[in-house]
């Protein structure tokens, strides 16, 4: 059992490791909307302050929704999916392994990203350690819900866009615990609860998703 | 009674008409009646004036728009567990019903927002969770009308529905902590401690109105797509002979 | 009876727009439902009669 949620892991991570192209698109993504944004409101330092945990929040909602698309298609496309369903392994597993593979291609880079745009706005550095630890807990609860989304939208036309239009708004709790938590730090009125809570959402995601994305996917492929 | 005979498309289909004119009806009737007492029974109110004769349909719709998407999920999970085709269609016919009555609680909540508080726009705990549970109807119906196949379509738009249903809760906490984090008690819905009684019947009557309304138009958009799907069948090619 | 006149009716004490704007577009909801669902059903049926048509031929 174990040893077939490893191998799904390590071949979506060898298969992303050959293309080096599509995997870097996400995480500069991620860093030119951040980057934007400043300019669009303006350099003042206390007002830089007050947004950047929503923006770099809001960013990595996008982020990983944009490398969504991919996580189900290519196998999907050359039949591998298929494959993988019909083994005798529960299916539940194999959507937990893509989510997993998931949070590690596309999860991890946006935490080690996330303080250096932490700093462009002016983020002081216990909040940048709590923007990082929200993310740490927030990231695989965007690739377990995402993957719901990637596998109901398998295959079909403009599935891309669909995607964002069905998971947002699932997103709305870790985005509120997520970003609320860097906040507490800035007001003074602690990141504890809203840590807690993002980790209760996490817990209540990791028991849910997979079974929910092995039903889409069966859905999907029948 | 066996709950299998109605739950055949072919039964369904006749049963359904027959109702569609009683509720149609009623819903009228308690339209009549809820409106008669929202504008002529109902006295002003002391604090909001004449303003506040809006709650007679934004607060049926906000209820409708959460009780609509509830019952929906209640057909998906049977659709889902039993293979029932007729929950599906029923799941799938209430959806744009449930997307107006969420459209019509924020736009009446705006137009509320807008003498009560001086803004069009709050970002109130209840009209955030109303409008994001506006974008899950979205969601299902943008789902459902990009699959081509029925089957799939009707069950990815279920297991959304789900999903979603499961997710309509936390939302609603979530926002409701976030709202009071930022804001305080500086914005709050709550409405006079003792609202008169013919208050409260006037809105029973027009939630009571809405609901109504909203099986009658159920059934009607069902009917359609019950012929639709099932028009290889004889009892529909005998159907489409008989009418001109 | 609230109301002394229809002015004071249409005027709901100065909220008028707020009032009416509400109930409008509500009204307005509901009837572009029924609209469109009328619209619906006849389609289908012409679809129907449509294929059901060339099926016979």
């Amino acid at each position: 059992m174990l040893r077939f949620l490893f191998t799904v892991i390590r071949r979506d991570i060898m298969l992303a490791a050959r293309r080096r192209g599509d995997w870097l698109t996400a995480q500069f993504f991620f860093v030119m909307v951040v980057s934007m944004f400043p300019l669009g409101v303006g350099p003042e330092p206390s007002m830089l302050r007050t947004i950047g945990p929503g923006v770099v929040w809001v960013a990595a909602l996008l982020a990983s929704l944009l490398s969504l698309g991919r996580l189900f298609a290519d196998d999907f496309r050359d039949g591998t999916l298929e494959q993988m369903l019909l083994s005798p392994y529960p299916n539940t597993l194999l959507a937990l392994g893509k989510a997993i593979a998931h949070w590690l291609i596309n999860g991890i880079p946006l935490l080690l990203i996330a303080p250096v745009l932490g700093i462009q706005f002016n983020l002081p550095p216990e909040a940048l350690w709590i923007l990082v630890l929200s993310l740490a807990i927030g990231t695989p609860i965007l690739s377990l819900l995402g993957s719901i989304g990637a596998a109901l939208t398998l295959g079909l036309r403009g599935g891309g866009v669909l995607v964002t239009l069905l998971i947002l708004p699932l997103y709305v709790p870790a985005l509120i615990f997520g970003a609320g938590a860097v906040e507490g730090v800035l007001s003074g009125t602690g990141a504890e609860a809203h840590l807690s809570l993002l980790g209760a959402f996490l817990m209540m995601s990791l028991l849910l998703a997979p079974w929910v994305s092995a039903m889409a996917l069966k859905v999907s492929v029948e | 009674m066996n709950l299998y005979y109605y739950a055949s498309p072919a039964t369904f289909y006749p049963l359904a008409g027959r109702l569609i004119p009683w509720f149609a009806a009623l819903a009228a009737i308690l339209t009549a009646v809820g409106l008669y007492i929202s504008f002529f029974m109902a006295p002003t109110d002391f604090q909001q004036g004449e303003g506040y004769r809006i709650i007679f349909i934004h607060v049926p719709a906000a209820w409708m728009s959460m009780f609509i998407y509830v019952v929906m999920a209640f057909w998906s999970a049977i659709g889902l567990a039993w293979n029932t085709r007729l929950s599906f269609v029923m799941a799938r016919s209430l959806a744009p019903t449930g997307a107006m009555f969420t459209f019509v609680a924020l736009w009446t909540g705006a137009f509320w927002g807008k003498p009560m508080w001086g803004a069009w726009w709050v970002w109130d705990a209840r009209l955030t969770s109303e409008l994001i549970l506006f974008f899950l109807y979205v969601g299902v119906m943008a789902l459902q009308a990009a699959i081509d196949d029925p089957r799939r379509s009707d069950r990815a738009g279920a297991l959304l529905n789900l999903v979603g249903v499961i997710n309509v809760p936390i939302i609603y906490f979530s926002v409701k902590w976030w709202n009071t984090l930022h804001q305080g008690s500086s914005v709050s819905l709550t409405r006079a401690p003792s609202m008169a009684h013919i208050m409260l019947w006037g809105m029973l009557i027009m939630a009571l109105a809405a609901w109504m309304y909203s099986i009658a138009v159920a059934l009607v958009r069902a009917r359609s797509l019950i012929i639709e799907r099932e028009r290889q069948t004889d009892w529909v090619r005998s159907l489409l002979e008989e009418k001109p | 009876m609230n109301w002394e006149s229809w002015g004071a009716f249409w005027a709901m004490g100065g909220y008028g727009l707020y009032v009416w704007g509400s109930f409008g577009v509500t009204l307005l909801c509901i009837v572009g439902e029924i609209w469109l669902l009328r619209r619906h059903r006849l389609q289908t049926w012409q679809r129907l009669k449509r294929l059901k048509s060339w099926d016979s031929q």
